[in-house]
This record gives structure tokens, C-alpha cells and sequence, in this order.
């Protein structure tokens, strides 16, 4: 045996251990990369709008990662909770994605649809004005905190470099469909839902609607949550085939 | 290596590393338990290749002979759960509500899984207790906005409160002062003659000079008595029970706003039995109406307009 060898020279034996941790790296991570089947084929995914992605963003900067995991695992207590189990294609279009590895708070991947617009208001300004049993910190400043989405389009160009399929005229008209999203019943929204499926079109926050009303950045925070885990249409999901694993 | 060196005593061979300058360390083999473990653990690795997931291959991965998956898994999982209730729950999925009602060994095991339901569901706008909250109905009491029998709650909870469902209740009250239907002088007095309903303290002028405001605006839906009507989804306003409370700001403020609270169409996210049950909890909470009192009795809570 040869072992004296790596057994009395450590940079030959922290060589060693690379290697061979990275055999393990490699079979288990790289093949995500290239095989097909990893991303399941589903319909109605679609790149986040502006907006969406504003309050996406918010949600990283305040750290709601830390608590709130988006990742329904494939377990039946889950399932019978959260709704479906995630699938890969619903974070496809997350740079980073937030599935998170701690549940303090629930598990969001499917919390939109869930309360109404004004429960999340509440629940932001105070979250135990509505939970009273809810450790969360309230984000009171939301709500009068206007939303700077002066470098939204940079954003969407930023993922785009990533794979992200935002198109030409997604980036151009980014600004206006920031404002388009809490303008209902306007051309740009119209435009706005074309663009981007199923976005829903309303001020998130309660305040009053109208001609050319800034968002806020709670606008940007409850759009973003009240359209997680409602794209992919599950009556066209396969669970089977290459989908099953 | 010079300095091979083996120990006097027990006649292994030391490592060659000497502390106080006569403790040397022998070069023991590892212990053989251990070591035929490590095999066996190498043997085990393989055998789990043959029989999960394991391999990466260039279009996908082995499957193993027992074609293993999770996503089979947690399907086979809830099936089996829902097969050992299999019995109630193809029993609640035919049977009316009423005829649940009626049988006591359905009806208790729709409230027990209604009960549970309601925790992760309902809990967060109606209160752990039903109790509800400022703008969330207390859904103990007997005061129903949208009605309090059996089908009327199950509709309630179905298809939701302007939650964009085409079953929806959507019926929505104005919003007087957003929208400039009235002035803010009139909507002080408005508030004033709807509180003066439940004799609250109110300014008597303002009033008398709401009671026309009232029956030209809100008399409508409300009812000319101000008794509501469940069709419409208006509060009754000469109860005690005020939805977003009862003082004269926030009573301003609902005239200006509409309020119009939403709630989910619970049947985009639970299946038909899950949505029954629910409906039968929130029906033995204690303020539900029996199916004929509601049909029969337009009184309670049904002020129909001229």
C-alpha cells in the first residue's frame, strides 16, 4: 500500500480529496445542466413582469428568504398543505431562486390566491393585526415607500444575459408596464396582460387607483406574491412520462 | 523512507514520529471490523444502483429495477390516505349537504377534517376561533352577509367574494367619496343617520339630514330600514355588529371607500369534498341557519327595496 504517501503529504492529500469530492460534484450536479428531462415541459411559465419582478427583488433586499421557503416538496403532509409539489420549470426563470432551507414562516410557493390583497396590506403593515400568533417583523414602510424602478429595464436586461427569455420589446417598454400593472382598465394594461399572461392588473395596496399613480413599493411586494405558484396550468400537467421522477 | 524502524516490544513497525524523544507511534492496520464494514457499505452502494434512480446517463438517468419516484410516491402516499376514508369521503362527495347534516357519523367526520381545513385555510383572515377581525366576518354569530344556511355558505366558500370567479359574489357598494358620488359634508351625515340605526351617539341634526342621503343612495341594497339584504351582500346596519367597525371615522370611511372585501373561490384550491366539509365546520360553529328558517323567513336579514 501507497497510503504513506497521502498520509505525509498534505498538499498530495487535499489534491486527493478534491478529486474525489469532485467526482460526487460532477455526477450529481452536472447532468441538471444537459439533461432534458430536469426542467419539466409545462404551460402557462412565463418571465416574471416588471413590476413582479420589483417586488421580487424587495423580497430578497428584506431577507424573506430567511423564513419563508418556495419549495412544496413532493411529501404528502405538503401536498395536502401547500397544494402540488413544486416543479423545477417554476423556478426556471429565478435568478437566484428562493426555495429557500428554512421554514420559520410558510412555505409560499403557492400563496397567491391565497388572502386577498387587503389581508397582505394588513399583514405587512402588522402582521399580528391579523395572525396573532405570527413572529414575523412587520414592513410598515411599504407601503409609503414609492417603488424606484428607475434601472428595471437594466434588470431585465441583466437576466436576459442569463436565459431568461425577455424580449426586445419586453425591455422597452419595462417602465410603462411597472405603472401599466396598478393601472387598471388602461391601454397599457391591455398591452401589459399581452406581454405577460395571467399578470394580474389592480393596486395591490389599497390605495386609490387612477391615471398615471405610482406604485409603491407594497404595490411591487403583493403583485410578486399573489402571483406565485399560479402560472403553470396543472390540468395540462403530465405527472407522468419524462415529467415523473 | 530511512527511518523504518520497528518497536522493540511489540515487534510493529513505528510511523517514526518520537515525542519526548521515546513515545514512537506503530503503524497499526486499520481495526478489520471496520474495514470489512467499509466494504460491505461499498457492496451496499452498488446494490442501490441496481435497484433506485442513480445514474446520470446522456438523456436522463437509470431508473432502477423498481422504478422507483418520489413524484409516484407522494400520489400512491395520498391516495392510500384518502382510501382508508374512502368510505365518508365518496359518501360526502355524492350526498347533499343536508342529507350529510342529517347523518351524524358523516357530519362529525366532515367537522373534524373541516376543523383542520379552517386551521391552515381560513385561520388567517377569520381568526383561529372563527372570530374574524376588523374587515373578516366572526363566523360564530348569526349575522350573514351572503347568507347562513348550508348552500349558501357552501357558495360562499366555492366560488369566493370578488375573487374573480365567474360564480363569485361580486356585487360591490360604491365608492361615495372616491368616486365623488357624494361630498364629504354628506357623507358625515349619511354615517350620522346609519349610526343612529343602533343608537349610537350621533349628532341628531347630521342625521335627520342623512335619512335622506340614505334612502336616496344606499336604501337600495340596504333595505329603507337599513336591514340589509344577503342577495346583495349588504350588512344589516341596525345590528350591533359592525364589520369595519362602528365609529363615526371608520363608518366615513366605508361610505368614501365601498370596502368591498374579497375572499378566494376555495374550489380553484381544494377539491369538492375538502370544500364541504369546510362548509359543514363553518356550519356547526353556532350561527348557521337552517335551510327552511332562511328560505321561508325573508325577514332575517332580507330588507327587500321598493
Amino acid at each position: 500500500m501507497n497510503h504513506a504517501i497521502f498520509e505525509r503529504n498534505s498538499i498530495i492529500l487535499l489534491i486527493g480529496a478534491l478529486i474525489v469530492v469532485s467526482i460526487g460534484g460532477i455526477v450529481e450536479i452536472a447532468p441538471l445542466f444537459y439533461v432534458q428531462s430536469t426542467i419539466e415541459k409545462v404551460q402557462g411559465m412565463r418571465p416574471y413582469s416588471p413590476l413582479e419582478l420589483a417586488g421580487r427583488d424587495i423580497y430578497v433586499r428584506e431577507g424573506c428568504y430567511n423564513c419563508h421557503s418556495q419549495m412544496i416538496r413532493s411529501l404528502r403532509d405538503e401536498v395536502e398543505r401547500y397544494g402540488h409539489y413544486s416543479l423545477a420549470a417554476e423556478s426556471m426563470y429565478d435568478y437566484p431562486f428562493q426555495w429557500g432551507s428554512k421554514r420559520t414562516g410558510p412555505d409560499l410557493a403557492r400563496v397567491g390566491g391565497k388572502y386577498s390583497d387587503a389581508w397582505h396590506t394588513e399583514h405587512m403593515r402588522d402582521p399580528r393585526s391579523v395572525v396573532p400568533a405570527s413572529i414575523m417583523p412587520g414592513y410598515p414602510f411599504l407601503d409609503h415607500t414609492l417603488l424606484d424602478y428607475s434601472n428595471i429595464s437594466k434588470r431585465m436586461k441583466a437576466l436576459k444575459a442569463l436565459g431568461v427569455p425577455y424580449s426586445d420589446e419586453m425591455i422597452a417598454s419595462a417602465g410603462k408596464d411597472v405603472v401599466a400593472q396598478v393601472s387598471p382598465d388602461t391601454k397599457d394594461a391591455k398591452a401589459l396582460v399581452a406581454r405577460y399572461p395571467k399578470a394580474q392588473v389592480r393596486k395591490f395596496d389599497g390605495q386609490p387607483a387612477g391615471e398615471n399613480v405610482e406604485p409603491t413599493e407594497l404595490d411591487a411586494v403583493i403583485a410578486y406574491l399573489q402571483m406565485l405558484g399560479t402560472l403553470v396550468d396543472f390540468t395540462k400537467f403530465d405527472a407522468s412520462g419524462p415529467n415523473l421522477r | 523512507m530511512s527511518h523504518r524502524k520497528i518497536d522493540e516490544v511489540t515487534g510493529v513497525e513505528t510511523t517514526g514520529h518520537v515525542w519526548d524523544g521515546d513515545i514512537s507511534e506503530l503503524n497499526k492496520p486499520l481495526p478489520r471490523w471496520w474495514l470489512y464494514t467499509f466494504y460491505v457499505s461499498i457492496v451496499w452502494a452498488i446494490g442501490y444502483w441496481v435497484v433506485y434512480p442513480a445514474w446520470p446517463t446522456i438523456n436522463g438517468y437509470t431508473k432502477g429495477v423498481l422504478n422507483y419516484s418520489q413524484r409516484d410516491q407522494v400520489q400512491q402516499d395520498i391516495e392510500a390516505w384518502k382510501s382508508g376514508h374512502a368510505k365518508y369521503r365518496s359518501q360526502i362527495a355524492e350526498m347533499s349537504l343536508a342529507d350529510i347534516r342529517k347523518n351524524d357519523e358523516l357530519f362529525q367526520f366532515s367537522i373534524a377534517g373541516g376543523a383542520a381545513l379552517f386551521g391552515e385555510n381560513c385561520a388567517g383572515c377569520h381568526g383561529r376561533g372563527a372570530q374574524g377581525g376588523i374587515g373578516y366576518p366572526n363566523l360564530n354569530d348569526d349575522d350573514w352577509l351572503w347568507g347562513g344556511d348550508l348552500e349558501k355558505i357552501h357558495q360562499t366558500i366555492a366560488f369566493g367574494v370578488r375573487s374573480g370567479n365567474p360564480k363569485a359574489h361580486d356585487t360591490a357598494m360604491p365608492r361615495f367619496g372616491v368616486d365623488k358620488i357624494l361630498d364629504e359634508a354628506q357623507i358625515r351625515d349619511a354615517a350620522n343617520f346609519v349610526r343612529s340605526f343602533s343608537h349610537l351617539d350621533v349628532d341628531q341634526e347630521a342625521a335627520k339630514r342623512g335619512a335622506q342621503i340614505f334612502a336616496d343612495n344606499c336604501a337600495a341594497c340596504h333595505g329603507d330600514h337599513g336591514k340589509g339584504n344577503q342577495e346583495m351582500g349588504a350588512p344589516n346596519l341596525t345590528d350591533a355588529i359592525w364589520l369595519y367597525g362602528n365609529s363615526q371615522d371608520a363608518v366615513m370611511q366605508s361610505i368614501r371607500t365601498g370596502r368591498g372585501g374579497a375572499m378566494p373561490a376555495w374550489s380553484e384550491r381544494l377539491d369538492p369534498v375538502a370544500v364541504k366539509m369546510l362548509t359543514l365546520y363553518v356550519y356547526s360553529l353556532g350561527g348557521a341557519q337552517a335551510e327552511a328558517a332562511s328560505a321561508s323567513a325573508p325577514a332575517a336579514g332580507t330588507d327587500k327595496p321598493k
